[in-house]
C-alpha cells in the first residue's frame, strides 16, 4: 500500500489561495486506509473550507485514484460546476492522474511517504523501495534494501549495538532479523552466497513497463 | 611489491598504524606524525571520513605519505562515492604508486558531523572488493569497459568485528571479503586476548583461511574505554583495564604527575601486542592511536616487535 500523511492544513491553504471554488478528489483504496483520504477525510476537509470562505464544488472518491480512465470519467462529474482548483486527498500518483485530465490547476493534500506494510490500523511501515531487482528469496523475506539504512545486500555493517541500527537505535539492524529468520526456517546456507553486483539499473527513474502487445 | 604483502608473504609479523587526515588542509600535524612512524611500520592505513566526520580525502594524505617514503593503504569506503568514483579514485591512486587498498562500507552519516548529507552506498565492503578482483582479472573497468593502458594491481584488505553477536554474522561477511579478494584482514580494536583466540577458532571452523591482524587501541585513560564501550560499535574494554587505567589516573591527582593514565595504555597496548605474537594468535597488528600516533614507537618498542 501507498502510505500517505496529510500535509499541514497551513500549506493547503496557501496553495489554494485566490481560489474560491474547489473540489475534493480523494481515493477509495490506499489513502482510505491510511484515514488521509477516504469519506471522512474528505468531509473534514470540506467543512475546514466552507467555514473559511471557500465552495466545495464536489467531492469525489473514485476506487483507485491511480487509473488514468476511472479517473476521467469521474472527472466528468465537475462538468459546469465552475471549479477553479482540485485538491487530491490521494497518494503523488493520485493527484498526477487527476492532473492529467484536468485544464485547472490540481494540489496536493497529502505528502507520500513510502510503499508499506500496514501492521495494525494505523500503524504503518516502509517494507519496500520497489528497487526492481528482488532480493527477498535470498533474505527469507525481509527486504535489506529497505530494513537496511545502508542497503546492504551482503550482510550486517558493524554499526548495530544490541541488534539495534547505528542510524536509528528504534530500528532493529536488518541483517540480524535476516539471521533469525533463515535460521528459523533452516536456510542459514542462503547467506554464503555472494550477491555483490546489486543491478541499480532497473532503478533508474522514471519508469515505464507495458505487457501489452501494441506497447 | 607493498611492504606489508612481503612481510605477510615471508610469514612475518605485520605492522601497520593508523592515521587520519585532518579537518582543513594543514598536514603538518600528520607529517610530524609521519616522520616518527617511517621505518616502524610495514603501512600506514589513512582513513576515509572515518565516523562520517568531514575530513581531507584519504587519497590526499596517501599521497603525502608516500612522498615521505612511507607505504600508504588507502581506506576507501561505500558512503561517498559510487563504483564509478571509486574506481577512479583507484586509477589516481595507482597513478600516485599507492598500491594497497582497504574496503569498507563506512559509517552512515546520521552518526557523523554532517548530518544533513545524502548516503550512497552503491557497493559494500564486499562489492568493492569484488569490483578491484574483476577488474584485475578482467583487465576492464566496472562497468565492462577496456581499461587503457594497463591495469593496477592493489594488494586489498578488510576489517571484521571480532566482538559480535550473531557470530555467524561476522564470520560468514569476512568469507565473503576473503572470497571478493581481501588479502590481508585488520580487526576491530581488541581488548581481551581470550575472546580474540575464540574467534581465531571460529574462523577456523568455519574452514577458510585469511591472514588477521589483530587491532590495537592504546587507551588514554578510564573515561576513554568508557566513552568507547558505550559509544563505539564492537568495542569492549575489560573491567580489568578500566580498573588499571582508573588506579593510574587516581594517582596522577594525587601525584600530579601527568601522563600516567597514558603510560598504562601503551603498557596495555604493549603486552597485548607481544603475547599475539608470542602465542602466534595472529599474522600481526594494527595499531590505531587515534592521534596520538607519536606513541606508536614506542609502544612497539615496549612490546618488542620491529619491522
Amino acid at each position: 500500500m501507498i502510505i500517505t500523511q496529510k500535509k499541514p492544513l497551513d500549506e493547503v491553504w496557501q496553495m489554494l489561495e485566490g481560489v474560491t471554488r474547489v473540489a475534493l478528489v480523494g481515493c477509495g483504496s490506499c489513502a482510505t486506509s491510511c484515514k488521509t483520504g477516504g469519506e471522512p477525510e474528505l468531509q473534514e476537509m470540506k467543512e475546514y473550507l466552507e467555514s473559511n470562505g471557500k465552495i466545495v464544488t464536489a467531492t469525489i472518491i473514485p476506487n483507485e485514484s491511480c487509473q488514468k480512465l476511472l479517473m476521467k470519467k469521474e472527472l466528468k462529474a465537475l462538468k459546469d460546476t465552475d471549479t477553479q482548483a482540485i485538491l487530491t486527498l490521494a497518494c503523488g500518483d493520485g493527484v498526477q492522474t487527476v492532473a492529467d485530465n484536468a485544464n485547472i490547476p490540481v494540489y496536493p493534500a497529502t505528502n507520500t511517504m513510502f510503499l508499506g506494510q500496514v501492521e495494525r490500523v494505523g500503524l504503518f511501515s516502509e517494507a519496500c523501495r520497489m528497487c526492481g531487482d528482488c532480493v527477498l528469496g535470498h533474505t527469507g523475506g525481509i527486504c535489506p534494501i529497505t530494513k537496511c539504512a545502508k542497503s546492504l545486500v551482503n550482510g550486517p555493517c558493524g554499526g548495530q549495538k544490541g541488534g539495534k541500527c547505528e542510524v536509528n537505535p528504534e530500528n532493529n539492524c536488518a541483517w540480524i532479523d535476516i539471521y533469525y529468520r533463515l535460521d528459523a526456517l533452516g536456510q542459514l546456507d542462503k547467506l554464503k552466497t555472494m550477491r555483490t553486483d546489486k543491478d541499480y539499473k532497473n532503478f533508474a527513474f522514471p519508469r515505464r513497463i507495458s505487457i501489452r502487445e501494441d506497447k | 611489491m607493498n611492504a606489508l604483502k612481503q612481510a605477510l608473504d615471508n610469514g612475518k609479523f605485520g605492522i601497520t598504524a593508523e592515521m587520519a587526515p585532518p579537518k582543513g588542509y594543514d598536514f603538518s600535524a600528520c607529517m610530524e606524525a609521519a616522520d616518527m612512524l617511517k621505518g616502524k611500520v610495514h603501512c600506514v592505513n589513512v582513513t576515509d571520513m572515518q565516523s562520517s566526520c568531514l575530513k581531507a580525502s584519504s587519497l590526499g594524505l596517501c599521497i603525502k605519505l608516500k612522498e615521505k617514503g612511507l607505504t600508504p593503504i588507502l581506506q576507501m569506503t561505500g558512503r561517498d562515492r559510487n563504483r564509478m568514483a571509486l574506481q577512479a579514485e583507484l586509477f589516481s591512486a595507482a597513478a600516485f604508486g599507492i598500491d594497497s587498498v582497504l574496503a569498507l562500507t563506512g559509517d552512515h552519516p546520521t552518526i557523523g558531523d554532517v548530518k544533513e548529507a545524502k548516503p550512497v552506498y552503491d557497493l559494500d565492503s564486499v562489492g568493492i572488493l569484488q569490483m578491484i578482483s574483476q577488474m584485475e582479472k578482467t583487465g576492464l573497468d566496472c562497468g565492462g569497459n577496456e581499461i587503457t593502458g594497463g591495469v593496477p594491481k592493489f594488494f586489498k584488505g578488510a576489517i571484521v568485528t571480532p566482538v559480535y553477536d550473531p557470530m555467524f554474522l561476522q564470520v560468514n561477511k569476512l568469507r565473503k571479503k576473503v572470497e571478493a579478494g581481501a588479502q590481508f584482514i585488520q580487526t576491530q580494536g581488541i581488548f581481551d586476548v581470550d575472546q580474540l583466540k575464540r574467534f581465531m577458532d571460529g574462523i577456523e571452523k568455519a574452514g577458510y583461511t585469511t591472514r588477521i591482524m589483530a587491532g590495537i587501541i592504546p587507551l588514554k585513560g578510564a573515561g576513554m574505554a568508557k566513552y568507547m564501550n558505550a559509544n563505539v560499535p564492537g568495542i569492549r574494554v575489560t573491567d580489568q583495564i578500566i580498573e588499571k587505567l582508573a588506579q593510574a589516573g587516581a594517582e596522577e591527582k594525587e601525584t600530579g604527575k601527568k601522563g600516567l593514565a597514558m603510560e598504562v595504555g601503551m603498557d596495555i597496548a604493549a603486552e597485548m601486542i607481544a603475547k599475539i605474537k608470542d602465542e602466534k594468535i595472529c599474522s600481526g597488528v594494527h595499531v590505531m592511536a587515534i592521534g596520538a600516533e607519536k606513541n606508536v614507537p614506542a609502544i612497539l618498542q615496549k612490546a618488542g616487535v620491529s619491522i
